[in-house]
Formats: structure tokens, C-alpha cells, sequence
């Protein structure tokens, strides 16, 4: 007689069901999310990398890269057979050759050249939110974390920033709108646009005007920081209070100020945990449409930024920081909501979706390799 | 009156001296083998102190004085407020924001140090902390031992090396890491971590050692070792230690103080505390019947 046979065999089936049915949740977000990769990469990765097409062609299509969106012309030359050719291309073609044979001529929106523009202005608009979100989620972090009196108050600031963290991105972006593009900031400029200037004064040899700084690098850059600073905040403190309480005392008991404290005793052991989040939180604002939509990104722009930019030292910084960018995630917008899906658009629209998407998982995989490196190295 | 001549060692400190303490009252019955005011580098007097701005006191009424260049000794059972004393001692309790000192003076070197003149900074270059978990930094050896300096500003090389040299042969861990002054701290053994912590805490020169239970996370070997350093220490610094292991006491201390429940029950010399205390507590205590 075996003691330990099983006394119910109907709650044995009830178990294994249940646990087949969880694996079987668990494995289809898994297939979801392998299929929507998959699917980017088939239709994108012969856009990137014509090799992989069935035609074939160059390793990389560096011109997808390094061209800004243009029109797409199509035609039929004289031998009938179908040809595109970005607008500039076009007018450049027909120039020299007056004479070709230019039949069914068709254009589409966005479709041609490359996604230089959008891919360099969501770099700059990163760069601009981080730096800002940085400097001031690690000062709000170190003073919530090591100067503020905890107490009812420092609990409230706490929740209200976790609440900001919850407010809609288009919210963000409205926001954004009205006090960033809208209300009046200070910005230098070389020309004072009377409607928009609110007072100008004379320096540097130019003004330090009081305007809006309308659809702008700066306003959406800083539009984003304001969206990722409860990210940025939160994952500071968690770094300076994984810190063990022992560095504080030892640094303090050696006679050291608060300050010298935190500098040599808390932030560089804290900055990887900083690193870390704010990689992360690149790859958030990298994806976001809502809050630049109103703020800072166009469709379409000619040059990039810097060819764009007048002036000398601050003045072209600040040209720079109030012209309006392209940004890959409205750019994807555009060519999927804007223009139909036909054969010539289709490459634009799978092409910049899959970059779009190889760049942002490269930040997410620098994240956690940063994670994992440090954990290893930084152990106490 | 404590007076304060030119070679009053208070005179180092950053915040001028402007009221020399007030004469201290003679000390309590617990308390039969005094020590003489002369004598004494910290004197605690009717200290209260609270960790919830004075609701509940976890010290009552304490009065002692601590003599200059001895081991005194804190015993007592977990809770009995021996650390939370150790930490008013270089104000460390300021790190709990609703922590008060409720009734009393501390006054080391005749000072008073929580007057509202004196800079908790300077106090803590003068009284030094070893704590119960070895804690360096996750540097060099010599950037460990170096920090107290570098923090004071100091940046001369010569300076740096001299004085990280002689603060650990003088912490007896030279002759173990001379030849990786540059690898990670995290690399020594428990022990050595530990005695690493004390040359980081003499570098910068305190008149104090305060050492919270510095043996309790070292196996014996290694605790011998800290004993034997502690007996070297004596000669240069005061050393205020608190300790849960009573042998411990005995091996180290020249004056030891029980505490029970926030009260000071008894303070004499070791040797009277051990083999013949006046209190029925603390012979319960010291042999083992209780705690």
C-alpha cells in the first residue's frame, strides 16, 4: 500500500489546469511581442539593408540614413518601366535630361529621401530633456533624500511628484504648449520680433528678449524633462538610499560636512544607479509623440538644425534651441497616419518604424547592461 | 572652573570657546571611585536624551566623567542606551532629526558641545568613531585612510602618504597591506577591514576614539587582534567602548560603566565592576544571571 498516494485526484486535474492555462497566458504576450518584432524587422530590414531584399543591393542604405524626408516622385520612363526618385533627385534629373520620357507621374508625401532629420532631431531633443532632467531630478533627489526634515510635508511633495508621473503625455504636451512655446521666457536673439517680444533688453550685443519660444527644441526638450522627472526622481532616490547608511556615518564621523558627505561619500556610488534610470528613461522620452506634437516637432524641414542656425556663441545656441526639429516618433506619425499606404510609401513607413525601434532597444540594452555591470563591480 | 589656558586643547577647535563650563556637581552615589575633574576628558552630567523630541527618554539622568587616556568600558543589555550615550558623544544622534539631548551637559575638554557655538564638524575631527559593521569606503586602502585628510583639504602628497603610513602601522595593518596600499579595501578580511576603520579614524588625529561594539562582527582571531590594538591606542587617544561581550570588557577596559534601561547603574573600575560590584543589578548582570 503506498502512504503517499494521491487522496483526490480531481484536485490533482484542477492544479494542472490552472498552471497550463497561466503558462499559456504567459506565453502568448511572449508570442505577441516576438511577432510584432519579427514583423517590423521583415518589412524594415531590406529598407535599412537592401541586401536582405529580394532585388538585393548595398549592405547599408546609407542614404536612408543621412537625407532628410523629402517628396516621393513616381514615373514611368520611356521604356515603360516605373521609376521614383526623391523630389530633389527628380528636378535634378529632369534638369539634365529635359528630354526624358516623364509619364504617369505621381507624388507621395514624406515617402522619399531619408530620416536624417527626425533621427538627429530626437537626439537633440533627448540631449536637451536630459540634461535638464538630470541636474534637477538628482538636486530634488539629494534634497528629499538627504537634507529635507522627512516629515508631512517632504510626504507630500513625494506624492506629488509620483502623481505627475501619472498624468497623461498629452497633458504634458498641452502644458508644454502653453508655458514653454506661449507664455514669456527669457531667450537671446539677435532680432526682436515686436508682436512677439514681451520686453527686450539690450546685451551681448544683441537682446535678451521676453517671448514665447514657440514650436522649439528647447520647449519640447524641456516638455519631455518635466514628463520624465518623477522617472528620474524616483530612481536617484532609490540609488542614494541603496547607499548603506555606514558610508554616510563613516564620512560624517570623519568630520566631513553634509556636502562633502554627498559628494564623496553617497553620489559616486549612487551614480550608477543614476546612470542606469536615466538610460532607461532616454528610451521613454525617445518614444513620446503627445508632448512634442504641440511643442517642438514639424513634418518637414529642408536642413538639419545646426545648418539652419544663425549667429555666433550664445546666439546660435539659442537659434538653435527655438527652431523647431523633426523627431523620429512624430515623423512615424506622419507617414502612417498622413499617407496612404501604397508600394512607394510602404518602404518609408517600414524602414523608419524599424530604426526607430533598433534605436531604442539599443538604449534599453545599454541600460541593463549598465545594470549589470555595475552590479557586479559595486558591491559592499 | 575648567579654565581655558593657550594650550587648551578646545582652542583647536574652529568655534572660539566663549564660555568655559560650568563646575561640574559632584557626582552621584552610584558612582563611589569618582574621577577627579582634572582628570576627566568627557564629563556627563545629568544627561537625559530622547529620540522622539522628548516624549520617551532612552537616557535618564546619567552623570559620569570619562578619564583622558583610558578604556572606559559601556555594558549593559540590547536597548539599554550604551550606543545611543557613545553617539552623543560626537553628536552622531543629529542624523535622527527628532533626537534631543533633553536635559544636562556633555562637556568634553570642558566644553559643552551641543552650545549652540560649537560645529558638530569640528567636534567629529576630535571624536572619532569606529562603528559595529566595518564600513570603508569601496576605494583604495589608501584612499580610505587618506579621506579624513582629503576632506580637511589637505592635497600635498607627501603629507598624505606620511600620515597614511603611520595611521595604519600605528592601526597594526602596515606590514599586511603596504604592498596594496592601491587594491580595494572590499578585498581585506573582516578583521582588517576593521582595523582599517580605525586608521581611518586616527589619521585625522582625534582626541577620542569612540568604537560601538567593534568586535562584533570578527571572529575571535580577529577580535584578539582589535583588542591588542585597542591596548596600543590607549596610550595616544581616550577610547569610549561599547561592548556586548563582558570577557571583552574585562581584557580591555580600565573603568567600566552598566547601563539598564537608560540608567547608569553602576561606573568604577573594571576590575571592582567584575569582582566586586555594589550593585545587586550589575552582579547579576556581570555573572551571567541576567541580560
Amino acid at each position: 500500500m503506498n502512504p503517499f498516494k494521491s487522496s483526490s485526484s480531481a484536485q490533482k486535474t484542477k492544479d494542472g489546469l490552472l498552471s497550463g492555462f497561466f503558462a499559456l497566458l504567459t506565453y502568448l504576450i511572449l508570442g505577441c511581442t516576438l511577432f510584432i518584432f519579427f514583423d517590423i524587422a521583415k518589412k524594415g530590414l531590406p529598407v535599412l539593408m537592401p541586401v536582405f531584399s529580394e532585388k538585393g543591393g548595398e549592405v547599408v542604405d546609407l542614404d536612408f540614413l543621412t537625407r532628410m524626408p523629402e517628396t516621393l516622385v513616381d514615373y514611368t520612363d520611356e521604356n515603360g518601366e516605373k521609376q521614383s526618385l526623391a523630389s530633389s533627385d527628380f528636378i535634378e534629373y529632369t534638369k539634365a535630361n529635359p528630354d526624358a520620357v516623364i509619364e504617369n507621374k505621381k507624388t507621395n508625401a514624406y515617402s522619399g529621401g531619408g530620416i536624417a532629420g527626425p533621427l538627429v532631431g530626437t537626439a537633440l531633443l533627448v540631449i536637451v530633456c536630459m540634461v535638464v532632467a538630470l541636474i534637477v531630478g538628482v538636486a530634488a533627489a539629494v534634497y528629499l533624500n538627504e537634507y529635507a526634515k522627512q516629515g508631512r510635508f517632504v510626504g507630500m511633495i513625494r506624492l506629488a511628484i509620483m502623481n505627475l508621473a501619472g498624468v497623461p503625455s498629452i497633458v504634458f504636451g498641452l502644458f508644454g504648449f502653453a508655458f514653454f512655446c506661449l507664455f514669456p521666457l527669457p531667450i537671446f536673439t539677435m532680432i526682436v520680433n515686436e508682436e512677439k517680444s514681451l520686453a527686450a533688453i539690450p546685451m551681448f550685443g544683441g537682446y535678451l528678449s521676453f517671448q514665447g519660444w514657440g514650436n522649439s527644441l528647447l520647449a519640447g526638450g524641456l516638455t519631455l524633462a518635466v514628463m520624465v522627472l518623477p522617472v528620474i526622481i524616483a530612481a536617484c532616490e532609490e540609488s542614494l538610499k541603496a547607499i548603506p547608511k555606514g558610508f554616510r556615518e563613516a564620512s560624517l564621523a570623519l568630520g566631513a560636512t553634509k556636502w562633502q558627505c554627498i559628494r564623496t561619500a553617497v553620489l559616486p556610488y549612487a551614480t550608477p544607479g543614476i546612470l542606469t534610470a536615466s538610460v532607461l528613461g532616454v528610451t521613454r522620452v525617445a518614444g513620446e509623440t503627445a508632448p512634442i506634437m504641440f511643442t517642438a516637432a514639424v513634418a518637414l524641414k529642408g536642413k538639419l538644425p545646426w545648418q539652419e542656425a544663425d549667429g555666433k556663441g550664445i546666439f546660435w545656441v539659442s537659434d538653435l534651441l527655438t527652431d523647431s526639429v523633426q523627431a523620429m516618433p512624430y515623423h512615424i506619425y506622419t507617414v502612417a497616419a498622413r499617407i496612404p499606404r501604397t508600394d512607394a510609401t510602404a518602404a518609408m513607413q517600414d524602414g523608419s518604424v524599424f530604426v526607430f525601434l533598433l534605436m531604442v532597444m539599443t538604449f534599453a540594452s545599454v541600460s541593463i547592461y549598465l545594470r549589470i555591470h555595475f552590479r557586479k563591480k559595486l558591491k559592499w | 572652573m575648567v579654565t581655558t589656558s593657550p594650550s587648551d586643547p578646545m582652542t583647536e577647535l574652529a568655534t572660539p570657546v566663549e564660555s568655559p563650563a560650568k563646575a561640574s556637581p559632584s557626582t552621584k552615589a552610584n558612582n563611589p571611585n569618582p574621577i577627579a575633574e582634572q582628570d576627566a576628558m568627557i564629563e556627563i552630567d545629568d544627561v537625559s536624551f530622547s529620540y522622539d523630541m522628548g516624549k520617551t527618554n532612552v537616557l535618564k539622568n546619567i552623570s559620569f566623567n570619562i578619564p583622558a587616556g583610558k578604556v572606559t568600558a559601556l555594558i549593559g543589555p540590547s536597548g539599554c542606551g550604551k550606543s545611543t550615550l557613545l553617539r552623543c558623544l560626537n553628536r552622531m544622534n543629529d542624523l535622527v532629526d527628532t533626537s534631543k539631548v533633553t536635559t544636562g551637559q556633555i562637556r568634553i575638554m570642558g566644553q559643552d558641545i551641543n552650545a549652540h557655538d560649537v560645529d558638530p564638524i569640528e567636534l567629529r575631527k576630535q571624536v572619532g568613531m569606529v562603528f559595529q559593521k566595518y564600513n570603508p569606503f569601496p576605494k583604495s586602502i589608501y584612499e580610505n585612510v587618506a579621506y579624513g585628510l582629503r576632506i580637511q583639504g589637505i592635497k600635498n602628497k607627501a603629507r598624505l602618504d606620511e600620515a597614511v603610513e603611520k595611521s595604519l602601522q600605528r592601526a597594526a595593518l602596515w606590514n599586511e597591506v603596504k604592498d596594496r596600499l592601491n587594491s580595494s579595501a572590499l578585498g581585506l578580511s573582516g578583521g582588517q577591514q576593521q582595523r582599517l576603520c580605525i586608521a581611518r579614524t586616527i589619521a585625522v588625529n582625534p582626541r577620542i576614539v569612540l568604537m560601538d561594539e567593534p568586535c562584533s562582527a570578527l571572529d575571535p582571531i580577529a577580535t584578539a587582534r582589535i583588542e591588542e590594538l585597542i591596548a596600543e591606542l590607549q596610550e595616544e587617544f581616550t577610547i569610549v567602548i561599547v561592548t556586548h561581550n563582558m570577557q571583552q570588557a574585562t581584557r580591555v577596559s580600565d573603568r567600566t560603566a552598566f547601563f539598564y534601561l537608560g540608567e547608569l547603574i553602576e561606573y568604577d573600575d573594571t576590575t571592582t565592576i567584575f569582582g566586586n560590584p555594589s550593585v545587586t543589578q550589575t552582579e547579576d548582570y556581570v555573572s551571567g544571571r541576567f541580560g
